[in-house]
């Protein structure tokens, strides 16, 4: 390792560090499906047209819990243009799925409003949305509860949290806590945050006799074509899914979702291509959403800043039919060396959507909890909110023990501060006025852990000089194809150029998911490996290559998922500069400035993009996005994107990614940690605590928005009861502009 | 026109070439163009007008086509993704300038931005204000774009991949 | 959506006598809220009578100096205009702070006033409404209503009227022009959209059959400051959580014409009547336009969540007219 004498790599300079080769590893290599994407030739799930094919529409359960107790067809049935409705009644009948959300129109049980209770299937578009109005459904409602609180009577502790364990705990937190000088003892709220993906969960599908073919949205083919076997009860080599070009999903489209299975249910009971593309609106309800937590943060230290102990404990929701734990508490097992320290989730089943994946499950909401706090304890403190993260650096992962593979959290700090102009900054809150504009700047650390899955690829060489790379990967936007290409380059010592590459389909070697922050490891293993093999009998062979070229196939398993004896994980820096209006409580973040450690980048300019998208949507974590549950009707009230707030352009500043260029011998061949999700951690705290340097008032819950920020700002309640800003030391007190 | 008909022929010309469709009165411009035409450039991302993945040109302005019933479009121009750069087979400068920006990810957001860009640049040279023109600039000039009128002027298409800078650099690299 | 006739006007005759014809009919505008209500099943018109090509498309000033907007005159267009920019720059911002470039230059004046609420309990139906389905409740009562009115509302809808046009027509004092089967009439801007009271199915005071055939700006307003201001959730792209519009002119050293009107306040641009009186004759401190502002805002009942708006829209009103009365009057005279 030898950066750390060096002055950081940034990603201006990797853009010309191409030594080793014109576009290999490490290369702005221009993404191969582009010229597609901005010319509008890229086919979407959507948009596969087979002759006769047909639309359909689902019906949205309207109440929060009970059963199907009728459903009337007729009128739906007469609308000129549907062709069949199917309900639990009628539909055909699956085998029981191993995710409860799948098992649709399999029984008139209604786990939650908004699950689906009927699908009209028509020749149009129009007749299909026609026919589902026109279905009429009747319900034996029960009571319902939908509402999360820390002391709900029905919390209870999971055996997991998202593969987690949900509770570790080392030495006596309680004690430590209670007799630390300082302490800080906090709660935070994320409200249910939303993936909306700008392509919704679709789905084509069709038969011919018994093989199934499905074009579908999702992050991983392999996953959906297992799923439908066993649902329909066929041999996985009668199924075939491909997802070519996938229009977002940030974890949404992390598993099979009920267009798939919808849009295979409908195609065998009509016998023709069928398209199920879920309404906006009924998103939020059947594919997943970030579920609320509730933090409580407990940092006791001494008065030089070292944690005594580290108590966070988060209560979420999950759905009646399956639990999903956020794992918010578990960043706190990797972050800071607290001797004393409890990590914990309580989880209440709700008769709420059931929640799932959302970019960065657990750390996300986690990370803007914890790094709130510790800025919370710097000023408690009096300490620079970077000292204090410094002087708590563990030496090895606190909850494990494990030495780290790399962590170079303090150098992304640094390399931040110096990039962003941290120094001289006045640490006073308040200190900086334009106007009615409050100014203020706050940092924040992200970690993102190291996840490789087991896949397998091939790599031909071809005689004309080619060469040809098949994985099962998925392209979800990342630049997958792109940066796969360039590795296969890199170890085939051929050009760019050179190199194809076949991705999106089962048909393909099988591989794993888009999801985790794993793809590029998963699938540059691999490749990596096929193609450097292919290379050594490349370099052997005599004579013309037979016309079907010489093939090599490479299987990671047994390697990728071997254990490690590492601690293995990406960690960051984020900086946030914040105008506050104090006429009406409008935050902007003008520039957000990132710098990451996460081993090798393999393309300068593909990871920016994901890196800046990251924080992006950590701003609008922040600023704008947030969801109610509808206590009455037990539904998310922002359905839609008028109501749910995704950041527009003119919400976002400048933004700026950088890394550090990190060297890991413990990772894969490339030498690469996973980019697509750090970008969101700890993103939301370094704006909420620049949010605080600006006005004084500390803010608890997110997104802050101009009712939470503007009552804060006049030392009012919040509008949820809760006090707005509390102080938690003298200089910290409330002020009134 | 003016019947009890729930269907009508209408005449439209995209990207160059007329076509004239009997289409039923509820679809909508989006739908007639992924369906009828097979032209999928522009995308559904709500169908309410709230996100613009839809985004197109009609005579030369950019709207929803996910809001626009086709059957009011009879005799009107539309330009779609596809036919952007013309007959050309170079993309149009944005296209290019996307491309080479990196200003996209999932792509599924990108022909709307681009053709909503597109539009904008027209409606700026017009000297259509928006919302953070300075009140008092001259009217029916120009208006420079700046990286807060192409912020806000954008601000009709979502992208959830948070390209946003990389888009508001490719227009700049447009405009210069 | 039901299948629907259609017809295209050619003229505001043709329009009214088709809309008489076919029960159930709506007119159609740009359709940015129409053709949206009609997929979510809100609106279910049977015909749908074009208008968007009537020759109502022109921006013109009248002998006495007013300025007619036509009803069909796209948002974009109309902001744009330079008349109205430089007479009255309030419209011109309230326009380009709503929505995004994209409906602006598909919505029209007459649909911009006739737009609905946004209400999420009214867009869904599957929820009780009584402005949707009178009778069946208002769930935004006891519901999320964060964004819902604090003026004016009733037991029956709690809704506010989204239009930021509206707002700056209400405090320039426009009137709206209408055409229907009793021939043509005109009502204050102001008082064109109602209070719910028990009858929230009824935005307006428009009758059945007539149709908005233009907005007329007074030539008493014209070249006066005037500004328009928003607080939303996101930079843009976002409905108000309040907004307001003012016309101010100071004579003398005291507040010799003014207009105020709030958005997203109420079921109807809020006209602070209260606070005008209040103002007019007054010097133009910051203490008298707190003052003002703070008599209207008194008749306030804010709902379980959202007292907020009160001081934002206090805020916006007290900076907004604090600007006006630093600005030097009509620096661009017609």
């Amino acid at each position: 390792m030898t950066h750390r004498e060096e002055e950081p790599v940034t990603h201006r300079e990797v853009d010309s560090a191409t030594s080793r080769g014109a576009a290999g590893v490490g290369a702005p290599a221009v993404r191969r499906e582009g010229r597609e994407k901005v010319t509008g030739t890229a086919r979407y799930a959507a948009e596969y047209r087979f002759p006769g094919r047909a639309q359909a529409w689902p019906v949205p359960a309207a109440v929060a819990r009970g059963r199907v107790s009728g459903i009337d067809v007729v009128d739906a049935l007469a609308v000129p243009g549907v062709l069949t409705v199917l309900t639990h009644e009628n539909a055909p009948r699956l085998a029981e799925p191993d995710d409860p959300t799948l098992a649709v129109l399999q029984n008139p049980r209604v786990p939650h409003r908004g699950w689906f209770v009927a699908l009209v299937v028509g020749e149009t578009l129009e007749a299909a949305r026609a026919g589902a109005a026109a279905v009429r459904v009747t319900y034996d409602t029960e009571e319902h509860d939908v509402v999360l609180s820390p002391a709900h009577p029905d919390a209870y502790v999971p055996e997991e949290a998202n593969g987690y364990p949900a509770v570790r705990e080392r030495g006596d937190p309680d004690e430590a806590f209670g007799s630390s000088a300082v302490r800080v003892d906090v709660t935070y709220r994320v409200p249910p945050l939303h993936n909306h993906p700008m392509e919704p969960h679709t789905s084509t599908a069709r038969w011919d006799d018994d093989r199934l073919t499905v074009h579908t949205s999702s992050q991983g083919t392999g996953a959906v074509r297992g799923v439908l076997a066993e649902l329909f009860g066929l041999p996985k080599e009668r199924v075939v899914v491909t997802a070519e070009h996938v229009g977002g999903g940030f974890g949404s489209k992390g598993t099979p979702r009920p267009d798939v299975v919808l849009a295979a249910m409908a195609a065998r009971r009509t016998g023709l291509a069928v398209t199920v593309a879920l309404p906006r609106r009924y998103l939020p309800a059947v594919v997943g959403h970030r579920a609320p937590t509730l933090h409580r943060l407990r940092l006791g230290a001494g008065a030089d800043g070292r944690l005594a102990s580290l108590v966070h404990e988060v209560t979420t929701h999950t759905s009646r039919i399956k639990e999903f734990v956020e794992a918010g508490a578990v960043p706190a097992r990797v972050m800071y060396a607290a001797p004393h320290s409890r990590s914990a989730h309580r989880v209440a089943a709700l008769d709420v959507p059931s929640p799932s994946w959302m970019r960065a499950p657990g750390e996300a909401p986690g990370m803007y909890a914890l790094e709130s706090a510790v800025d919370e304890l710097a000023a408690a403190l009096g300490m620079d909110p970077i000292e204090l993260r410094v002087r708590n650096e563990p030496d090895a992962e606190p909850d494990s023990g494990a030495p780290f593979s790399s962590r170079h959290l303090v150098d992304c700090l640094r390399e931040g501060a110096r990039r962003f102009g941290w120094d001289g900054r006045d640490p006073r809150p308040r200190s900086r006025r334009e106007g009615p504009l409050l100014l203020g700047t706050g940092v924040a650390a992200a970690t993102y852990p190291v996840q490789v899955w087991p896949s397998t690829a091939s790599a031909r060489a071809l005689p004309d000089g080619t060469f040809l790379v098949r994985i099962n990967a998925t392209d979800i936007g990342t630049g997958a194809r792109t940066v796969l290409a360039q590795i296969g380059s890199d170890a085939l010592g051929v050009p760019l150029e050179r190199v194809r590459i076949e991705i999106g389909s089962t048909e393909l070697p099988s591989a794993s998911l888009a999801g985790g922050s794993s793809g590029t490891a998963s699938w540059g293993w691999p490749v990596h490996e096929a193609c450097a093999r292919l290379a050594r009998r490349l370099a052997g062979h005599r004579g013309p290559l037979p016309e079907r070229g010489l093939d090599v196939r490479a299987d990671t398993r047994g390697t990728a998922d071997a254990e490690s004896a590492w601690a293995r994980h990406a960690f960051g820096a984020h900086f946030a500069e914040v105008a506050v209006d104090t006429v009406t409580g409008e935050v902007r973040a003008g520039r957000l400035l990132g710098v990451y450690a996460a081993g090798r980048i393999l393309n300068s300019r593909t990871a920016r993009s994901q890196f800046v998208g990251g924080m992006t949507m950590g701003l609008g974590m922040a600023l704008t996005e947030g969801s109610t549950m509808d206590a009455a009707f037990g539904d998310f009230a922002e359905s839609d994107l008028a109501s749910y707030h995704v950041p527009v352009h003119a919400d976002v500043g400048d933004i700026e990614a950088h890394w550090i260029d990190e060297e890991d011998p413990h990772l894969n061949p490339m030498g690469s940690k996973g980019i697509g999700e750090i970008g969101i951690v700890g993103t939301a705290a370094a704006i909420g605590n620049a949010v605080h340097h600006a006005t004084g008032v500390r803010f608890r819950e997110l997104p802050l928005t101009p009712d939470r920020v503007l009552a804060g700002l006049l030392g009012h309640r919040t509008t949820n009861g809760a006090p707005a800003g509390t102080a938690v030391s003298g200089s910290d007190a409330v002020p009134r502009p | 026109m003016g019947n009890h008909q729930h269907h009508s022929e209408t005449t439209l010309d995209v990207n160059g070439k007329p076509h004239t469709l009997t289409v039923d009165h509820r679809r909508v411009l989006l739908d007639l163009l992924r369906e009828d035409l097979d032209l999928t450039g522009a995308k559904k991302g709500c169908d309410h007008g709230q996100c613009g993945a839809c985004t197109v040109l009609v005579d030369g302005r950019r709207v929803n086509s996910c809001l626009l019933l086709a059957v009011t479009l009879d005799g009107c121009e539309v330009t779609t993704v596809e036919g952007l750069s013309g007959d050309g087979e170079e993309p149009h400068p944005l296209q290019r300038a996307f491309l080479e920006r990196d200003a996209f990810q999932c792509g599924y957001c990108t022909p709307g931005q681009i053709c909503s860009a597109a539009g904008m640049l027209a409606e700026a040279a017009a000297g259509h204000p928006s919302h953070v023109t300075d009140p008092a600039a001259p009217t029916g000039e120009p208006v420079p774009l700046d990286r807060e009128e192409i912020r806000e002027r954008l601000s009709g298409n979502l992208c959830r991949c948070g390209a946003y800078p990389r888009i508001a650099e490719a227009v700049e690299d447009v405009i210069r | 959506m039901k299948e629907f006739a259609y017809v295209r006007a050619g003229s505001v005759e043709e329009a009214t006598s088709a809309y008489a014809s076919h029960t159930g009919a709506r007119y159609l505008g740009g359709g940015t809220n129409l053709v949206d209500l009609m997929k979510l099943g809100v609106e279910r018109p049977t015909a749908l009578i074009d208008v968007s090509r009537l020759p109502l498309d022109a921006v013109e000033e009248l002998p006495d100096g007013a300025l007619r907007i036509g009803a069909t005159v796209r948002n974009s267009d109309l902001a744009a205009h330079p008349l109205v920019r430089d007479r009255y720059p309030a419209l011109s911002q309230a326009v380009l702070a709503g929505a995004s470039g994209q409906l602006r230059n598909a919505a029209t004046t007459g649909g911009n006033l006739l737009q609905r609420t946004r209400c999420p309990y009214f867009q869904d139906l599957s929820k009780p409404c009584n402005k949707r389905e009178p009778g069946s409740g208002c769930g935004a009562l006891d519901g999320v209503h964060r964004d819902h009115a604090v003026l004016g509302h009733s037991a029956h809808c709690i809704a506010t009227h989204p239009s930021d046009m509206a707002v700056a027509l209400a405090a320039l004092d426009g009137r709206v022009e209408l055409y229907g089967p009793e021939g043509s009439r005109s009502v204050p801007a102001a008082d064109f959209h109602r209070l719910p009271g028990d009858r929230p199915e009824q935005d307006t005071e428009i009758r059945p059959g007539e149709l908005v055939t233009g907005v007329v700006l007074p030539a008493v307003a014209a070249g006066l400051p005037s500004a328009y201001r928003k607080a939303r959730d996101r930079a843009s792209y976002a409905f108000a959580l309040a907004s307001v519009a003012a016309v101010l002119r100071v004579a003398d050293g005291v507040v010799d014409h003014v207009g105020l009107a709030f958005g997203a306040l109420s079921h109807r641009p809020w006209r602070a009547r209260r606070a005008e009186e209040a103002l007019r004759g007054a010097a133009p401190t910051a203490a008298a336009f707190e003052h003002a502002v703070g008599l209207e805002l008194s008749a306030a009942r804010p709902l379980r969540d959202n007292a907020y708006k009160l001081p934002l829209a206090r805020n916006l009103a007290v900076d907004v007219l604090s600007r006006l009365a630093d600005t030097v009057p009509a620096g661009r005279t017609p």
